[in-house]
């Protein structure tokens, strides 16, 4: 199918400001989504409050705008009632990881078969522009004129410590890269986490002047190197692209399963 | 077949009520002195083939059911004071989305942590307006343990109807006193079902578009229409809008929903109100009491009549209003500052001759804490 087939045209234009990472997200997780072959019945995306998070709006897929910062939990509750069903969570940095920080381990922790998508733009968008968990110090957002002091979250590491089974991260320049990571996350059995650098040009961009969305992803480009690039040794401060985690760990889905047999096997018995 | 009694917990006969009415899928959080409703669905959920989990923390377990239901499961939560608390965004959320959702709050006293193991009625006020909006909501509550069975299969049943959560509200009491339970027999209480849409694959369906009787049939996730749920006001695709004239219109179907149904939804039980001089209004284990107090002063000629609330929200206001028209005065007894006694006061035409006895120590209120005020009133001294 073509990408636009898996597009609710109806609801276009969407949202995002011109330069804005997440329609480059958007295409490249439908490509995924199409490389994949999975029938549009079979997605449920959730997703919760920000920019990001209204992509949801615009798939053809069984789609649920939640709350901010709760999108994984509703979609534990999709996922347990309908296991068959492929469940992808987009998420911004502050929704994934300030008010829904709590809900993201414990998704994490008990491996359910969830994709979960952090489409990280250090900064709040929707309400103009305050610092978020992914900010950074030094780094200016409207709530940190400043520059904000607090320390920021690696989101590979720890959605790796609090148990994910896939764990990757990419940029909204590599974005081949992207939809291929994508399509392992959707497939991969258990909880998935892929990071994606997206730009805001809009606020975070303009804030700490690094110029426009082409300088943006230009950026990304350069401070990211593939996992376990030689060039790191030579400069720590590059971030790594690309799969850190891919281990087999049992889904929760499936473990609930086994106590409904068990359980449905000694009624019977009774 | 023949009915099944048991001696239980009014928790436990909340559990038995909602596997009667088909729950399938629990999500919680464990709290004072709601606890044993998760726990026994623990047990219970799984040999029907259902699902319980237990989540991190009481919005995830809303949040949760909330997303079970739009998968076309029956779905309900439990909790208690701050717990449900915490529900309170998700609980908008349902009600703008329309999923339906049985909540059941047992009540412990507040603000904050309170008073976890002792008796309270204060979350009337919060089950109405807890989450922020103009809103409807339907809120129940139970006095014994046949009647926690048959409300809370109610709740389900209303849920499923209005497609809306429904909000079951029991006291300490009534939650963990153990008194005998007939189990009524399957087919015994009608079940609804949620309306289920008839529009076949490929032709448009338009998710939140009202039939003209105010229902809007569902399709599952999962099914053959794809649609977006949202908590942002949005249209008959379920996409979010901020077109006046669109919000306007789902405020009021919101509301009207239930607000026109009020006949069917409120639900109240009277004892001696015929020729009752004074009469009591009460909901609850506190309507027990009252309960003892009208039989024995009856038995002394006194002309006491009770009003149990069954229905707390939308309010009852016709049933009070006709119970008191003839009353010398009302007297409402509650366990907080009286959240239902403004209510009440509301709904008769004589504001002046309604009284509040109520206790708010934690302590179960007495047959004396009624007659207290009962001899200030009939003039007869302290
Ligand atoms: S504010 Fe930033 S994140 Fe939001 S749409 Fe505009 S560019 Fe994108």
């Amino acid at each position: 199918m073509a990408v636009k087939d898996y597009i609710r045209s109806r609801f276009f234009p969407h949202i995002w400001c011109p330069g804005c990472g997440h329609g480059i997200v958007l295409g490249g997780l439908l490509r995924a989504v199409d490389g994949l072959g999975i029938p549009k019945n079979d997605i449920v995306m959730v997703s919760g409050i920000g920019c990001s998070s209204r992509i949801s709006g615009y798939v053809d897929f069984h789609t649920l705008h939640t709350l901010h910062g709760r999108a994984l939990a509703f979609a534990t509750g999709v996922k347990l009632s309908r296991p068959e069903l492929k469940l992808i969570v987009p998420m911004g940095d502050g929704d994934a990881l300030a008010i829904g920080g709590n809900h993201f381990i414990h998704a994490a922790r008990r491996n359910i078969d969830i994709t979960a998508i952090v489409m990280n733009n250090r900064i709040y968008g929707m309400t103009g522009g305050q610092f978020s968990p992914l900010t950074g110090p030094g780094l200016k957002a409207t709530t940190a004129p400043g520059g904000t002091i607090d320390p920021m979250f690696d989101v590979a590491e720890l959605a790796r410590a609090a148990g994910a089974t896939f764990v990757a991260r990419t940029t909204t320049y590599h974005v081949r890269e992207m939809s291929k990571i994508l399509a392992r996350a959707i497939s991969h059995k258990g909880f998935s986490v892929v990071e994606i650098f997206s730009q805001c040009p809009t606020y975070f961009g303009r804030k700490n002047k690094e110029g426009g969305a082409v300088e943006m992803m230009r950026r990304y480009k350069e401070i990211t190197v593939p996992v376990g690039s030689p060039d790191l040794q030579d400069n720590p401060e590059l971030i790594e692209r690309g799969v850190f985690v891919d281990r087999q760990m049992p889904e929760y889905c499936e473990e609930y399963d086994k106590i409904v047999r068990q359980a449905m096997e000694r009624a019977a018995q009774a | 077949m023949s009915r099944e009694t048991v001696f239980v917990q009014g928790n436990e006969a909340c559990v038995e009520g909602a596997l009667y009415a088909g729950l399938d899928f629990f999500a919680g959080y464990p709290i004072t002195p709601s606890t044993e409703i998760a726990e026994h669905l623990a047990a219970r959920l799984p040999a029907r083939g259902g699902r319980f989990i237990q989540m991190e923390d009481e919005i995830a377990s809303l949040c949760a059911i909330i997303g079970a239901s739009q998968a076309g499961k029956k779905v309900m939560t439990a909790t208690s004071g701050p717990g449900f608390s915490l529900m309170q965004e998700a609980l908008g959320y349902a009600v703008m989305a329309e999923i339906p959702c049985v909540i059941a709050s047992v009540m412990r006293g507040g603000p904050s942590t309170g008073i976890p193991t002792h008796v309270s009625q204060g979350d009337v006020n919060q089950a109405r307006w807890g989450t922020h909006g103009d809103h409807a909501v339907i809120c129940l509550t139970a006095s014994n343990h046949q009647d926690v069975f048959a409300m809370t299969v109610e709740a389900f049943n209303m849920a499923e109807t209005y497609r809306t959560p429904v909000i079951l509200l029991f006291d300490e009491v009534v939650g963990h006193m153990r008194e005998k339970l007939v189990l009524p027999v399957p087919g015994e209480l009608p079940l609804t079902e949620r309306l289920r849409t008839q529009v076949k694959e490929g032709v448009n369906y338009h998710p939140y578009l009202p039939r003209e009787d105010g229902r809007l049939p569902m399709s599952d996730f999962g099914g053959v229409h794809r649609y977006n749920v949202t908590g942002l006001f949005h249209d008959m695709w379920g996409f979010p809008t901020d077109n006046p004239r669109i919000v306007r219109d789902l405020m009021r179907h919101l509301v009207d929903k239930i607000e026109t149904n009020t006949a069917q939804v409120c639900k109240t039980k009277g004892f001696f109100l015929e020729d009752a001089e004074y009469v009591f209004v009460s909901y609850g284990s506190s309507a027990r009491t009252v309960r003892q107090v009208v039989e024995e002063r009856r038995l002394f000629g006194e002309r006491f009549g009770l009003l149990e609330l069954q229905t707390l929200w939308p309010f009852p206001q016709e049933a009070v209003r006709e119970a008191c028209a003839r009353a010398r005065c009302v007297i409402v007894v509650e366990m907080n500052l009286g959240q239902v006694v403004d209510q009440v006061k509301l709904a008769v035409d004589r504001s002046d001759d309604v009284f509040l006895v109520n206790r708010y120590d934690g302590v179960f209120i007495a047959p004396e804490d009624i007659m207290n005020l009962m001899r200030l009133i009939q003039g007869k001294g302290v």
